[in-house]
């Protein structure tokens, strides 16, 4: 792989950190290469550490690694925050004139650079571009032609007018010069371009995308870190697809109004995260009785209760495989990577439509506010495939009628599935209900029909089992004995880990499990392994007490719930000593 | 089509549970033919009720429909509506459902004006519970959870609904069918979200607000000379303490109802077999 530069800003909240970060992202990607974003930040408006760091390569990257090559530091927290990232020889690029940077020190061994950024943007037009001047010395410091900047500076303030575009260029310009004339230095980096085009984004915009091209025309929500994002994506787009996004109340009007919608024919959605999935948890044994086709995301943070709320974790599995009280079946989709959370949120309306049951999307708030480049083949539109599964018109709905004449919506069929009709069907007049009810949806307590619809609802589970495809992404060595499965966006970190493994002479096989419901059965794979290791970001293992249910074996496990996402490099490490060590048995 | 619709075409075949004599009878009997008689049918309504004794409407009525949980009725309307503005949407629940339960729901829609009717049939009790106060049982009512009265005032619908911007206010009175019927076609017509209160008096459980009370003490609002359209009227007549109206107290003409100020006019149950037109522009605006 060709040697990546890892390059960060960091400040407070309000400092523009993230807008100065995807400024850069943007010019790297418009430049050919290929990034890959992280974000640490706090839960408030301003104040406190936050910084956006990326990493480049003309390879594909995938995971955050412990190491930065170049930071621009507004605030000396910054440096102190990344000490074990910094590295003999990274470059920090600082304003000493700021108050707070006067008496900062650079850590032995690396390269203070400091640029007057607030004199130098007050001379091209106005201290607000003080970052931007910023964005030019670091242009300097890796050898990244600036016209790249340029661009990204064009698609961001090009709304605003010529002069703010030209202005920021010239601010970038005079960071560049700065660095250049006064510091007599060859710095070993040097970002060279090519002809690819990428497209950058996040993990909730690819949902939001996803949610597009699949033909959802409502969605409610309610504002909630980390899955606002997808419905800030998604107001003002999907309107232009003839659809419409409601800010809700709360959370429990957020899904009934989804509910609703999705009864009058729509496909439709809600997105939240853990706080919001024990209200939503409300109604969702009505959605699953009801046998009505939604999606429901759950972009998870780091709980319990409001937890660390912008904070890495997987921890909320069992909530969405178990949540609610009866027993209500259901899918639990966990795509893997940021292309994947497009073509799952495609899959999981269909999955929603064909077998007319609640589907969980989830991602995790790394995932969600990561950006990463893809070709734009990866989001082939053309591809894109909208299945509605049983559904009845004038014509056809005749085959469905009881011996009464009343349209039955909880047909009793071989697979489970049974007719639907929206609203507006001639003869399709029906109840749908929480109560359990007969075939035209009528409410019953007949023991005989109670077990009818129960045995019914659970069919289409086993009918999906058999039609469609669970299989989990492979990759590594097919006949490595050691076996790592993970799930969700732990994926990226594990493909470069199992590099960094190989590198070491460990072979690994890997499973990457999109599928938490209905899921693959790893039973075969697990015997054929000497040692098995699950990685996730939960303490208590909830994937992998899973597989150990599945197959009936002990597994070993790596776990991490500080808050923070694997990275590759850290990630290797630990699967090398738990392999080490063995299987606790 | 609709030209052929009788009222009894919105009856479902199962015999309603409700108590003999109560309130919901008439509530329901009014509602079936006021959809009727604004050229409804049952394949081009849908009614949404939440829980309760009021929650079971749905069951007793022939429509497209959802009985929802407890207090969420209101938005499962407006997620209805949303979808498919063909269609006529009708929410029905009680004064649990719609004043305690669900008043956060309540005063949104009310915000929302989402073109729909919602109808209250309040009781000012618990009834499937056998008889709990209620958010608008009165402060001496005395009840198995309240022995000596709730000892708090009850919440006022109406001035709940005008506060948060209502655009149609009425009270109807479920014994009084004729006027109770008039009232929700009024509502069914109105361009936003049409609030009817009905009193729907519990027979079981409720021996203050009776029928008996409400004929003697509901002044009908026809018959003075209140003008719905005048806010500042409205606002006096839901402030009066001392008596009980039926009739229409507000009515702004000139409401625009959400999907009409929000530009949804699509049915969108209707798609294409893959990703929209122009789809791929999503994907370009990330390069």
């Amino acid at each position: 792989m060709a040697a990546d530069f890892n390059w960060a800003v960091g400040g407070e909240a309000g400092d523009g950190i993230d807008s100065t970060g995807k400024i850069f992202a943007q010019a790297l990607s418009r430049a050919g290469r290929h990034v890959f974003t992280s974000k640490d930040f706090a839960s408030r408006i301003r104040g406190g550490y936050t910084a956006y760091k990326v990493r480049t390569s003309v390879d594909k990257v995938q995971s955050v690694v412990d190491r930065l090559d170049v930071l621009i530091a507004l605030t000396p927290r910054t440096i102190e925050e990344n000490l074990d990232e910094l590295h003999e020889g990274s470059v920090i690029i600082y304003d000493g004139e700021r108050t707070t940077m006067q008496d900062v020190e650079i850590p032995e061994g690396m390269i203070g650079l400091d640029v007057p950024l607030k004199s130098l943007a007050e001379e091209a037009g106005g201290a607000i571009m003080r970052n931007v001047v910023a964005l030019g010395a670091a242009c300097e410091v890796a050898a990244f032609p600036i016209e790249n900047l340029d661009s990204a500076l064009e698609k961001r303030f090009k709304d605003k007018g010529q002069k703010l575009v030209d202005n920021n260029k010239e601010a970038a310009r005079a960071g560049q010069s700065y660095v250049a004339d006064e510091y007599d230095h060859e710095f070993d980096y040097s970002l060279e371009t090519t002809d690819e085009d990428y497209v950058l984004l996040n993990g909730d915009e690819a949902i939001g995308m996803g949610a597009i091209a699949a033909g959802c025309r409502f969605y409610a929500g309610y504002p909630i870190t980390p899955a606002t994002d997808v419905m800030t994506y998604l107001t003002g787009r999907i309107d232009r697809y003839g659809g419409h996004v409601v800010q809700a109340e709360d959370e429990l009007s957020a899904i009934n109004m989804a509910l609703g919608a999705a009864r009058g024919g729509a496909r439709a959605m809600t997105a939240t995260s853990g706080p919001g999935i024990d209200l939503m948890t409300e109604t969702f044994g009505l959605i699953a009785t009801s046998e009505t086709p939604l999606v429901i995301c759950n972009v998870m943070r780091s709980g319990p209760s409001t937890g660390m709320p912008t904070k890495q974790e997987q921890g909320d599995l069992n909530q969405m495989l178990y949540g609610g009280h009866g027993e209500v079946p259901r899918f639990v989709l966990a795509p893997t990577t940021i292309d994947e959370c497009f073509w799952k949120t495609v899959e999981a309306f269909n999955l929603a439509e064909k077998y007319q049951l609640p589907v969980y999307l989830t991602a995790d708030l790394s995932m969600a506010v990561t950006e990463q480049t893809f070709s734009p083949d990866a989001f082939d539109m053309d591809e894109v495939a909208v299945e509605r599964g049983n559904v009845v018109d004038e014509t056809t709905i005749d085959d469905h009628m009881s011996d009464s004449g009343g349209f039955q919506p909880h047909e009793l069929t071989d697979d489970g599935i049974s007719p639907r009709a929206f609203p507006g069907t001639a003869d399709g007049a029906h109840m749908s209900t929480g109560l359990e009810h007969d075939e035209q949806g009528r409410r019953t307590e007949d023991t005989e029909m109670r077990v009818a619809q129960v045995d019914k609802r659970n069919r289409k589970v086993e009918t999906a089992r058999e039609r469609e495809d669970w299989s989990p992404r492979e990759f590594g060595d097919a006949d490595a004995d050691a076996l790592v499965i993970t799930w969700g966006s732990n994926e990226g970190a594990l493909a470069e880990a199992v590099d960094i493994l190989d590198d070491d002479g460990q072979d690994v096989r890997v499973l990457s499990v999109p599928y938490i419901f209905p899921r693959p059965d790893l039973s075969e794979d697990v015997e054929a392994a000497e040692t098995t290791v699950v990685v996730e970001c939960n303490e208590q293992g909830q994937f992998a007490d899973l597989v150990e249910h599945d197959v009936l074996e002990r597994v070993d496990r790596v776990n991490k719930y500080n808050g923070v996402r694997f990275k590759a490099d850290e990630l290797a490490a630990e699967i090398k000593s738990t392999l080490a060590e063995g299987v606790e048995a | 089509m609709s030209s052929d619709i009788r009222f009894t075409d919105f009856k479902s075949d199962k015999q309603p549970t409700w108590c003999p004599g109560c309130g919901d009878f008439g509530t329901m009997n009014g509602m079936m033919k006021a959809l009727a008689e604004t050229g409804n049918d049952p394949d081009n309504t849908f009614v949404v009720a939440g829980i309760g004794c009021s929650g079971k409407i749905g069951t007793y009525m022939h429509s497209y429909a959802l009985h929802g949980v407890h207090g969420r009725a209101l938005p499962v309307g407006t997620g209805v509506k949303m979808a498919r503005p063909d269609i006529e949407v009708m929410v029905a629940g009680g004064d649990g459902d719609g004043y305690s339960i669900g008043a956060g729901h309540f005063v949104h829609a009310v915000r929302r004006n989402v073109d729909m009717t919602y109808v209250v049939m309040d009781n000012r009790i618990y009834g499937l519970t056998k008889g709990q106060a209620s958010p608008t049982s009165r402060e001496d009512f005395e009840t198995s959870t309240s022995p000596d009265g709730p000892k708090q005032p009850p919440v006022n619908p109406h001035a709940l609904a005008l506060a948060s911007g209502a655009t149609f206010i009425a009270q109807s009175f479920s014994s009084d069918a004729l006027r109770h019927q008039e009232i929700i076609q009024e509502a069914i017509e109105h361009d936003g979200f049409g609030f009817v209160n009905v009193y729907s008096p519990c027979v079981t459980f409720n021996d203050v607000d009776t029928y008996d009370y409400f004929r003697d003490s509901l002044v009908d609002l026809k018959e003075s000379d209140h003008d719905p359209t005048d806010r500042e009227a409205a606002k006096d007549v839901i402030l009066d303490n001392e008596k009980e109206h039926q009739g229409v107290i507000y009515k702004d003409e000139s409401s625009v109802p959400y999907h009409e100020q929000h530009g949804v006019d699509e049915d969108m149950s209707v798609l294409p077999d893959g990703a929209p037109e122009g789809a791929t522009d999503l994907v370009r605006e990330f390069y």
